[in-house]
């Protein structure tokens, strides 16, 4: 099945992804974790902020945010959802 | 009682930690760790929890479209801002004059039944004119306005409000080097500066902690709002006609806060480019489901905790004040009063900036709690012949009207107080937090710097166009 | 007459605030942990006759020491050894909530497990299996909503009898992979024969594994201290059941 791999910060609105990788270290990545944003896991993208960053993400029914410097550097593939 | 140890050398644990370290080898163990268990939870859920309607779960989420859309966001936010002043400046007007009244209505008889019993005046001064007419001026200036602000802002923090600002405003404080929760530990410092420095530990990062801690100042707290307001109402919303009074009262404080956010963002990009260099941390805010508050509840530990505990605390603080100030004013040296003398010395450098040396005086006596610098001021007023009884706003208005004030002093007393240095209680929080004497003073020197050049400017600017 | 010390773990924002408000009444007091800058909240209430003194300890997404709040919230329940811990979970979003009650699971086995918010999830349509999820964690677990204080008598008599020893829970043991399972048998005698039994030795060598040096530090400030007066809950053994 052909997939695109995106990062986090390049998704739009509505957009839900399946989580491939998480190119991210140290406390922030056990953080990351902690919250939901696992590989394998399926997250659904929100909101942008009205500055257009952070962006709100749907992980396990929670709303978290994050700013394009965490969400660049996390990959997964797109599996629909794109309302455009 | 329990075994100790079994050895209790630390050198055993370190050995036994390097064992574990020679073990995991690397980062795999970390992730291993935490995505087993969420392999486990994850089978749980799997087996235990039933979605009848996965459209249902995205109802939370609706709100959020509207609050923190592109259009609407930043407009709500100031909307909400400025009904919460709204709420807090109109409810607030009339038991502020009823307790004022009922004051001054108990010292009448106060002072007659010292009089009856033929006590020195020295000691009807301290304890009535001292003692008494600072403590009741505090109560009846800041409890109204604080027994609605308070549980107001409550409700919208259960509500669930707050992170939805620290999700708009974010990458206003991403640009200014700031962390993300900065606008958290702000929104806190509305309440209480003191506590708010507390609350700064919500952020890791030491260098956006003390970005944090340095700008939480320029958040007016609960002991400045009494002299915005009362500023406001008295100076700059006198032109309008009555009924729209208190809404422009409410757009001119919403004004400073927002001149406050201002100050806020551009000393931590300063600072961010300066002293305190460094990228921005990383950063994860969970913005939790909207609930509807308990309104009686949250009306009724609000006001038990924060209104009754800032009361109580102003009034600790102003009793003592009022009676200094009292001595201070009644003392003659020279044939003018201590008070006096320090007004005079304060005088010149005060109206270079558009103050008076009565107003600096007071701001500089204020330094233990920011609520007894209006009661300082008028007691300083009052001390000086031009005896008013201060039993109403009005007469509050004519008190400094009899001292010269104009509007520009009006401005200027509200942007010194919004700017200028943070109260002893903050400060020796601050010490605590940082455990830095250099943090500690600059967070003192750079407000009081920045609200010096502010006043200056705007004292300069405005004579120089001959506005007063 | 008995006092037993209770502790409220849970995330953020799962009404834990709420519970241990509907819990304690106005009988609170709060203040700041010993040598952190993290607050202490602590009341006390009744039930069956019996007094609880409860500890509100800081709402955390995990246990792993990331934070200040984090370390308190661990240090409380591996040190202070509280009679029960009530782990409150956010029925909205169990999946990410139960990451910690395994967490606290693997600390101690004297838990009951209490999912708040029940009346949220109805209204979402999220339908919850509460036997299932007891059987799989292996403890007690009580359903709530905490702001219109629903079933919270159920949860203190699970509460009392996991105090009082009534119910003696087994807690699911999380199996992690082959290679960690094989570190963790190595290093669990060492841990036994330095530390004794007074922690959990499976739990100390995963957090050994993950190289968790705040514990380590923990546990040697710990050793300084005089050993705490509180009756013991004996991890080292199985229990009877």
């Amino acid at each position: 099945m052909p997939t695109t791999s995106v990062r986090l910060s390049d998704t739009k609105t509505g957009n839900r992804v399946r989580l491939v990788r998480i190119d991210v270290q140290g406390v922030l990545r056990r953080r990351l974790l902690d919250l939901g944003f696992v590989p394998g896991n399926v997250v659904e993208v929100l909101q942008k902020s009205p500055l257009g960053d952070p962006i709100a993400f749907r992980v396990n029914n929670t709303t978290i945010a994050l700013r394009q410097e965490e969400s660049s550097l996390i990959f997964g593939e797109l599996i629909g959802g794109d309302r455009s | 009682m329990a075994k100790p140890y079994a050895t209790n050398s630390s050198n055993s644990l370190d050995s036994l930690f390097a064992a574990a370290a020679k073990l995991a080898e690397g980062n795999s163990i970390r992730d291993g760790i935490v995505s087993d268990i969420y392999k486990t939870t994850h089978e749980i859920c799997r087996e235990s929890v039933r979605y009848e309607d996965r459209k249902k779960l995205e109802t939370t989420y609706r709100l959020d479209k509207i609050v923190t859309s592109p259009i609407w966001g930043f407009p709500i936010m100031l909307a909400i801002l400025g009904v919460v002043f709204w709420i807090t400046i109109a409810g607030a007007n009339v038991p502020s004059e009823m307790l004022a009244s009922m004051f001054t209505w108990i010292e009448g008889y106060l002072t007659a039944g010292f009089q009856a019993l033929h006590v020195p005046e020295w000691i009807h001064g301290v304890l009535v004119l001292g003692f008494y007419r600072g403590t009741s001026w505090v109560i009846s200036v800041m409890l109204p306005p604080m027994a609605i602000f308070f549980p107001v802002f409550a409700l919208l923090e259960n509500f669930g409000f707050l992170p939805r600002v620290a999700f708009n405003m974010d990458r206003l404080f991403k640009k200014s080097g700031g962390h993300g929760k900065q606008a958290l530990t702000m929104s806190m410092g509305f309440g209480c500066n003191a506590a708010a420095i507390l609350s700064t530990r919500i952020i890791e990062s030491p260098r956006e902690r003390i970005l944090a801690i340095l700008t939480n100042n320029f958040v007016p707290c609960n002991g400045r709002w009494p002299i915005l307001i009362l500023l406001a109402s008295l100076f700059m919303a006198v032109g309008v006609s009555s009924q729209y009074q208190t809404m422009v009262t409410a757009f001119i404080v919403m004004g400073m806060v927002l001149i406050g956010v201002a100050v806020t963002l551009a000393v931590s990009w300063v600072l961010s480019k300066t002293a305190l260099r460094g990228i921005p941390t990383h950063y994860t805010l969970e913005l939790p489901p909207y609930r509807k508050p308990q309104f009686i509840k949250t009306i009724l530990i609000s006001s038990r905790d924060k209104s009754w505990n800032v009361l109580k605390r102003a009034v600790l603080v102003a009793a003592p004040a009022g009676v200094i100030t009292w001595i201070l004013g009644n003392v003659d040296v020279g044939g003018t009063s201590v008070l006096n003398h320090m007004a005079a010395f304060f005088d010149p450098f005060a109206r270079a900036i558009g103050l008076d040396g009565f107003i600096l005086m007071a701001f500089i006596l204020g330094l233990p709690a920011n609520e007894i610098v209006l009661p300082i001021l008028l007691m300083g007023y009052m001390s000086t012949g031009a005896m008013v009884d201060a039993d109403g706003l009005d007469n509050i208005k004519q008190i400094f009207l009899d001292h010269g004030w104009t509007w520009l002093t009006a401005l200027n007393t509200m942007l010194f107080s919004l700017l200028h240095y943070p109260c002893g209680t903050t400060l020796i929080n601050i010490y605590k937090e940082t455990k830095s004497v250099k943090w500690t003073v600059l967070s003192g020197v750079i407000p009081l710097a920045i609200a010096i050049a502010v006043t200056f400017a705007v004292a300069q600017t405005v004579r120089a166009f001959g506005w007063v | 007459m008995t006092t037993y010390r209770i502790a409220l773990a849970g995330n953020p924002n799962t009404g834990k605030s709420t519970l241990f408000n509907a819990l304690t009444g106005l009988r609170q007091h709060t203040g700041n942990w010993a040598g952190k800058t993290v607050e202490r909240a602590e009341g006390e209430f009744t039930h069956n006759g019996k007094t609880f003194r409860v500890i509100d300890l800081p709402g955390t997404y995990s246990l792993y020491s990331n934070s200040a709040d984090e370390e308190v919230a661990r240090n409380y329940i591996i040190f202070e050894k509280p009679d029960v811990t009530i782990v409150v979970l956010d029925a909205t979003s169990l999946e990410r909530n139960l990451n910690l009650a395994l967490q606290v699971l693997e600390m101690t086995n004297r838990v009951v497990v209490c999912i708040n918010l029940m009346d949220e999830a109805a209204k979402l349509g999220i339908r919850i299996n509460l036997d299932r999820i007891s059987e799989r964690l292996g403890v007690p677990v009580a359903a709530i909503s905490a702001r219109s204080k629903t079933g919270i008598e159920a949860l203190l008599d699970l509460v009392e009898k996991v105090a009082s020893g009534r119910i003696v829970p087994v807690p699911i043991r999380v199996t992690y992979s082959e290679e960690i399972e094989q570190s963790i048998q190595k290093l669990e005698p060492f841990i036994r024969q330095t530390l004794g039994d007074l922690f959990p030795a499976r739990w100390v060598a995963l957090r050994l594994l993950d190289g968790d040096g705040s514990l380590l530090a923990a546990l040697k400030e710990h050793a300084g201290e005089s050993a705490p007066v509180k009756e013991v809950v004996n991890y080292g053994q199985t229990v009877c059941h």
